[in-house]
């Protein structure tokens, strides 16, 4: 994987300070929507979930990017993550009346350990090579979840049933709004410390590593530890990701958790724009919008182009894929900054 | 003069292949040494022993202190730079961030801005591209990038990996002369693995010449320069 290239290189240029107020902007934009909204109903409860599994999702994704954007590793397992830091919130909040915010933590570093241990020997492999292996943990896990002897914990294939946490303080939101509020202060959160870690020292040497594993032997890094500790902090991202979404879905089962997941996360990687922050929130929103609608949006578009023939699902998600590929090869984040770099007035003519 | 490196009996492996077959070589601290060779060789793989990139048996010996079974980030921090074969550029990275990487391992930050200074000085072109993106740098500015980085390392030996490679003359020329100066005014011992064996011979005091894994002449590099036997059968000028 060396032939990965930046989806928006980062410059020093004065756009980038326009840039981060745009994006404070909206940020504090869409942390004043559940309050602008209250009870009025206008932004339904269903719609303010799709948000928040929208930004679920967009950790999930911006945790593989860090694991395959910036340091040239691939997985086809991070559902695998997803589906461990989702029963680790269920269990604990379901058998060990755990707070469900204190979950969050606890899957964090029991997902880093395991990235770390399951990065260790996978260090050995690469390309191909580590995606099957990577498949195989996809394969494996919700399988073993189903296992006769974890279900005391797990509730084998019937899965674990929880309730929302309700607002704190008496604030005057719904469950669900307030569960968007929160997951919005983790995604921030999470967001600020992927940008902080890739603007340091071992930021820098994570895209050493994936740009030439070599030449940064050469400048002194250990190589194999570090991509292991990614794959930890990859592994980290997708776990919070994986109990955030036990706790707004309030419902976890190991067939929430198959495989197409790893690849959905992958896709929206990959669309929204790899090594890329931005890029990880477009496909966020790609993974929970694509995937939940195209099915829907195939009927209509079919019916009301009067199409002879009658397309099946995913026939939509399918082509959509392949144009976006081909017309954005850099994701939608690297699209939108050439298109950008295209249009921009020239600067001293 | 005191040898920098001593190899004895050095073997290297690619999986089940051997591609070292019991080298033995020493380099004198200050001098530039190099392999010469045909392809195959064993130059490249030479050095990547030496830096502990490839299964490795044998002593190898840096300044007195064994290094054969050291991984190569410790390696390098005992003061081997490696300027791999193909520059290793760190494409995403810009010229300042490559240059920085290198003080990676360092616990003592101070001298960082005191380095890039230096390296400036011989690699002024490096300078005005300081904040350009490495991967659309030219060949030979990456060239010089590689062996800057290398420089940022603080280092007593550098290996370097045909550093010629698909170069224009006249830019060969330009990096020669800088290796030459970076050599005698920062003392730093080189070892050099050569296709332009001509040019190599030019630059270097010692030489060595690889065939299949062994060495089979070595030598003050003018004496080989001048020896026409050696020069038709091994070196193809």
């Amino acid at each position: 994987m060396t032939a990965i290239t930046s989806a928006a290189p980062m410059t020093d240029d004065p756009r980038r300070s326009l840039g981060s107020y745009a994006m404070i902007g909206l940020l504090v934009l869409a942390a004043a929507l559940p309050f602008l909204v209250g009870k009025s109903g206008w932004i339904s409860n269903f719609t303010f979930l799709q948000l928040s599994l929208m930004i679920v999702y967009a950790i999930a994704v911006l945790g593989l990017n860090l694991l395959t954007g910036f340091n040239g590793q691939i997985s086809l397992g991070h559902g695998a993550f997803f589906a461990v830091g989702a029963y680790t919130a269920a269990i604990l909040i379901d058998q060990y009346s755990v707070n469900a915010w204190l979950t969050l933590p606890i899957a964090a570093i029991l997902c880093f350990v395991i990235g770390y241990l399951f990065g260790l020997p996978a260090l050995r492999l690469e390309g191909h090579y580590l995606a099957l292996a990577t498949f195989g943990l996809a394969i494996a896990v919700p399988q073993m979840l189903k296992y006769r002897h974890l279900e005391p914990f797990t509730n084998g294939v019937m899965g674990i049933n929880l309730i929302k946490p309700d607002p704190p303080f008496g604030l005057p939101l719904s469950s669900d709004q307030w569960m968007y509020l929160a997951v919005l202060v983790v995604a921030v959160f999470m967001f600020w410390m992927a940008r902080n870690l890739l603007n340091s020292r071992p930021g820098r040497a994570m895209t050493a590593i994936r740009d030439h594993t070599m030449a940064a032997g050469t400048m002194g890094i250990d190589t194999s530890r570090y991509k292991a500790t990614v794959f930890g902090i990859s592994a980290l991202y997708v776990g919070v990701a994986g109990a955030l979404h036990a706790i707004i879905f309030e419902f976890v089962s190991p067939d929430s958790f198959r495989f197409e997941l790893s690849i959905a996360i992958l896709v929206g990687a990959v669309v929204g724009g790899v090594a890329s922050l931005p890029g990880a929130v477009i496909g966020g929103i790609f993974v929970q919008f694509i995937e939940k609608y195209a099915d829907a949006m195939t009927k209509k578009i079919s019916q009301a182009i009067h199409l002879p023939l009658e397309l099946q699902p995913w026939t939509l998600y399918g082509l959509t894929l392949i144009v976006l590929i081909y017309v954005m090869p850099g994701g939608i984040a690297g699209g939108l900054a050439m298109l950008w770099a295209k249009i921009k007035p020239r600067q001293g003519g | 003069m005191t040898a920098l490196l001593e190899i004895g009996g050095l073997k290297a492996y690619y999986g089940a292949t051997q591609a070292l077959h019991g080298l033995a070589f020493s380099l004198d601290k200050g001098g530039i040494t190099t392999l010469l060779g045909a392809n195959g060789a064993g130059k490249t793989t030479t050095l990547r022993a030496i830096c502990g990139m490839v299964r490795r048996e044998g002593t190898i010996r840096f300044d007195g202190q064994p290094i054969d079974t050291m991984a190569t980030e410790d390696i390098v921090r005992l003061g081997v730079a490696h300027v791999p074969e193909g520059r290793g550029t760190f494409v995403g990275l810009s010229v300042e961030e490559n240059l920085k990487i290198a003080s990676y391992g360092r616990r003592d930050k101070t001298h960082v801005p005191r380095d890039l200074e230096l390296v400036f000085t011989y690699f002024p072109r490096l300078k005005e591209r300081i904040h350009q993106q490495a991967g659309t740098l030219s060949g030979g500015e990456q060239q010089m990038l590689a062996i800057a980085r290398a420089l940022m390392l603080g280092p007593r030996l550098m290996l370097l990996d045909e550093p010629s490679f698909g170069l224009a003359p006249l830019i060969v020329q330009e990096i020669f002369h800088i290796m030459r100066r970076i050599n005698e005014e920062e003392g730093v011992s080189m070892l050099l693995v050569e296709q332009n064996a001509a040019l190599a011979l030019d630059l270097a005091d010692n030489a060595y010449v690889l065939e299949t894994g062994n060495v089979v002449m070595a030598g003050p590099a003018a004496d080989i320069r001048n020896d026409e036997g050696i020069r038709k059968s091994y070196l193809g000028y």
